[in-house]
């Protein structure tokens, strides 16, 4: 093999071992946010060949609406996006017919007043407060941020030695990991109980539990305002799946996802057909690389 | 160019007029088709041609996204989901947008180390290695004012850390600081006012970038390339016409490059980036970690090690500054690191403390991260004001080959390839 | 180069490679162009857009609203009896242009006031309120506005007059309003596009 060719696939080879060292060992996905515990969860949208579960979307969506639409908006979703393909799908008289449900602020009408009519399909979510400060006040001073965006807007850190990072950094391309928010956001709705009495935060400091506040295994901090939002059978979903907070959880993290990410099915299936093009490419491009260099001494 | 006769014959009546008149054909030919290559470059080489490629897919996909982009405070956030969710095929351009910053940076920097490991900066070349200084200087300015744009915590909080720096000058001269801030802010803080003017020059310094690069390549073909031996270019047998050999190896090492390019674009592309730029930008909340992309992150680390505001900044301005004196500095009469065995040691923990700084420029700046990021500053340095000038003196190098030739076949290599050069013509 | 090593003895064999890499590489060409080129296309907000319900229930005889679609102005009007007989009365060779301009109809319908209107409420009058010449917004929506010589809409900017189908009559102005594509959702509500 010529000395260039052959550096080459000794990258590569190396590059190969490390990783196979990293993937190997390493624990199965534990992984903390400031000194908080994050578990990876399986999602079914994870992967090269991952796709959104249609029927957990639409779950996920009942469990937004029915539950956390009271207190967070999500103000870059339209009704039209529910019935997109990659999405929930719901069929386009069904989404037509829930948007008129809603009371959408129009206008100003002639006489400089703005109105309610009913939502037609082109409109945005509608906030269930007028404006953040409305929003505090109806929460005791916290703000129940926006969800359009959570699930990429949270993440998971890693918290390991130095040493072991750049093996995490490895396995986390190789695997295409980007379900930090989700995990994240599965983990504080998972995560709420009673504080343990000796609890300590990552600096060593004892916790103290402010007036008002929950405590929550995984929200930086452990203490978050928000006081548990889902219980076992607080939402009856038609379609037979199990009632229970850990289910919600994870349908209505999944929902998330898609509304953060709602082209990620187009998104990874190019991806597959652009990865296969630019292999033969590469193939291709080595064959004659060879072809011309063979007609000289090097 | 300066050295070699044109070989460039136009084939047709409009070349043979044009060739009269403005010879770009002639240019092209003998800058790219003829142009003599050595005959031993590895790959490390074909990285010039792909940060041209990356060059070129960040301004079609640039200025793609400025047809959808709104740049003001309350649009920003929200023209950029626009792009991600409405706009077809918005999400693929500003992912390509997005890595391919990332993509162009590490493309970079292993063109620098490159330059660092066999002496491409050395005479004659000294000029081109500090108009590469200069790319790189203006490839941190668009990036950082790029990152700005989607208006997210981290744009927001990054360009008032940064921006701030300037205010460190008024321990020199009391007011300059916070004036020079104030005049780049549009301000007295980080507004819509700030956002406008980093589009508008985010939009104009690519093609600055284009026209310094267009003085590399012409410095880089006064001198040719130089090559894993780091001799010159003798006689004909030390090199290959650059079209095929050259240009075919760079567009294979390019295909490769893709595949990486797309496997991050497509399956993981928010991995480079921080999520909590995804939260809309908040003038009255820090973030709880301010930690600019991983391409700034090593020379982050230099700023925050040095305890003085002042000589934090200088330290961080510096670490890029005496890369341009880099020719000097190193005193060694032979180019390679092949043939440099001690050099090869120091050079191997210089990419390691890059490597750390890196790896520390994220971390909070507590405890032992503190410490080992002034350990790996301090080797910075002292690797480029004490080392090079020291080693170059006191090393002893390898006996080196006598030509590019001989490195490559041996010593009757000469002969081999006169040998080939006529059964080829026999056909 | 290619030429010299074409007397190897496999010609063929290179030429045939050479023409599957050229088409790959042009195939691969196409689908990275497609992407940049569609962006311009309108996207999927603006399409959501492309359609719009209006309440007429509130318009009596003799007014008309404007409502916005696609970003162009739409006249709404509930014509009167004389417009309506006005209209009717107006042979075709009076007109300079004898097209309905319906863009539910075919190219060739001719520009009767059946054409400009819809079988059983032809007091209803839609049209896209942009003046056939330059682009200038007509009056004639307005109680106070001028409606021209011929009652139905005109032109400030350069003197084009309309009459009570929307048809041009008199002025620079070449084509007839256009009347937009709609349909009766119900006796009180129309779908524009």
């Amino acid at each position: 093999m010529r000395i260039v060719d052959a550096t080459l696939c000794g990258v590569l080879a190396r590059a190969l071992l490390a990783a196979g060292i990293g993937l190997a060992g390493l624990s199965a996905g534990h992984a903390s946010e400031d000194g908080a515990e994050i578990h990876r969860q399986h999602w079914h949208f994870s992967g090269l060949f991952g796709r959104f579960d249609q029927a957990q979307l639409q779950r996920g969506y009942q469990v937004y609406k029915d539950v956390c639409a009271s207190c967070h908006s999500m103000r870059l979703l339209s009704f039209r996006n529910l019935a997109e393909k990659g999405g929930p799908a719901f069929p386009e008289e069904g989404v037509r017919a829930l948007a008129a449900t809603f009371q959408i602020e129009d206008g100003p009408n002639d006489s400089g007043k703005m109105f309610k009519r009913a939502g037609v399909p082109s409109d945005r979510f509608p906030s269930p407060f007028a404006n953040d400060q409305q929003a505090r006040a109806a929460n005791n001073g916290a703000l129940p941020p926006d969800l359009s965006l959570m699930a990429k807007a949270r993440g998971v850190e890693n918290e390991a030695p130095f040493y072991l990072v750049p093996f995490h950094w490895v396995r986390d391309i190789l695997t295409s990991y980007q379900e930090g928010g989700p995990d994240y956001i599965y983990a504080v709705l998972t995560g709420y109980g009673e504080a343990p009495k000796d609890m300590k935060m990552p600096d060593g400091a004892p916790l103290k539990m402010a007036e008002g506040m929950n405590f929550n295994h995984a929200f930086p901090g452990y203490q978050i305002a928000m006081p548990p939002p889902l219980s076992d059978k607080l939402v009856k979903y038609s379609d037979g799946s199990p009632a229970t907070l850990k289910q919600y959880a994870e349908d209505v993290a999944a929902f998330l996802m898609w509304a953060a990410e709602p082209k990620l099915e187009q998104r990874k299936s190019m991806g597959i057909s652009v990865l296969i093009y630019l292999l033969v490419t590469c193939v291709l491009m080595f064959i004659a690389k060879r072809r011309i260099w063979a007609r000289v001494p090097h | 160019m300066a050295n070699h006769e044109s070989s460039f014959k136009p084939t047709t009546g409009f070349g043979r007029w044009m060739d009269q008149r403005l010879p770009v054909a002639r240019l092209a030919h003998d800058s790219f088709v003829s142009f003599p290559t050595p005959r031993n470059l590895g790959y490390l080489w074909t990285f010039g041609g792909i940060l041209t490629f990356c060059l070129m897919v960040q301004i079609v996909t640039g200025i793609v996204l400025a047809m959808h982009y709104v740049a003001s405070p309350t649009g920003a956030f929200d023209s950029v989901e626009h792009i991600m969710r409405d706009v077809n095929y918005g999400w693929l351009i500003r992912y390509v947008h997005a890595v391919g910053g990332s993509m162009f940076f590490f493309a970079v920097y292993v063109h620098m180390f490159r330059g660092l490991y066999y002496g491409s900066y050395k005479a004659p070349r000294e000029v081109l290695w500090i108009l590469g200084v200069i790319i790189f200087l203006v490839m941190m300015a668009t990036a950082f004012m790029g990152y700005s744009l989607p208006w997210g915590q981290m744009s927001f909080w990054a360009v008032t850390v940064i921006t701030n720096f300037f205010s460190a000058l008024d321990s020199i001269i009391p007011g300059i600081g916070t004036a020079i801030m104030q005049w780049l802010r549009g301000g007295f803080a980080v507004t819509g006012v700030t956002l406008n003017r980093f589009f508008s020059l985010h939009y104009l310094l690519p093609f600055v970038l284009a026209g310094v690069v267009g003085l590399h390549v012409w410095a880089l073909h006064v001198a040719g390339q130089n090559n894993p031996t780091g001799l010159d270019i003798k006689s004909d047998s030390d090199s290959v016409p650059m079209h095929p050999y050259a240009t075919m190896k760079d567009l294979f090492a390019l295909a490769v490059f893709a595949v990486v390019f797309a496997w991050f674009v497509f399956f993981a592309p928010n991995f480079l980036g921080d999520p909590i730029n995804y939260v809309e930008a908040n003038p009255l909340q820090t973030p709880p970690h301010i930690v600019p992309e991983w391409y700034f992150l090593p020379f982050y680390a230099i700023l925050r090690a040095i305890p003085n505001k002042l000589l934090g900044v200088l330290a961080m301005f510096g670490s890029i500054a005496i890369l341009a004196f880099l020719p000097w500095l190193d005193t060694s009469r032979v180019r390679s690191a092949k043939y440099r065995p001690t050099y090869r040691v120091f050079f191997w923990l210089f990419v390691v403390a890059c490597l750390a700084l890196g790896y520390l420029g994220a971390k909070p700046p507590e405890g032992a991260y503190v410490f080992w990021a002034r350990v790996f500053t301090i080797y910075y340095f002292a690797f480029f004001m004490l080392i090079l000038p020291l080693l170059g003196i006191l090393e002893t190098p390898k006996r080196m080959p006598g030509s590019i030739t001989e490195a490559v076949l041996g010593k009757g290599g000469a002969g081999q390839i006169k040998g080939a050069a006529a059964a080829s013509e026999k056909r | 180069m290619a030429s010299q090593d074409k007397s190897e003895g496999q010609p063929a064999r290179r030429d045939f490679l050479e023409l599957a890499g050229g088409m790959f590489a042009a195939v691969g060409g196409a689908a990275t162009l497609w992407p940049l080129i569609q962006q311009m296309n309108p996207d999927a907000s603006a399409l959501a857009l492309a359609s719009t319900e209006v309440d007429i229930a509130p318009i009596k005889e003799g007014q008309a609203i404007t409502v916005m679609w696609r970003g162009k102005p739409v006249f709404i009007r509930n014509r009167t009896k004389e417009e309506i007989a006005k209209a009717k009365a107006v042979p075709m060779d009076e007109l300079r242009d004898t097209s309905a301009r319906n863009d539910a109809l075919p190219e060739k319908a001719t520009a009767s006031d059946e054409n400009r209107t819809k079988a059983g409420k032809e007091n209803w009058l839609v049209l896209v309120g942009i003046c056939t010449h330059l682009g200038c917004i007509p009056k004639g929506q307005a109680v106070v506005d001028s409606r021209g010589d011929f009652g139905g809409y005109f032109c400030p900017c350069h003197g084009s007059h309309y009459d009570t189908a929307g048809r041009i009559r008199k002025g620079p102005a070449p084509q007839n309003l256009e009347v937009p594509p709609y349909e009766f959702v119900s006796d009180t509500k129309i779908k524009i596009g």
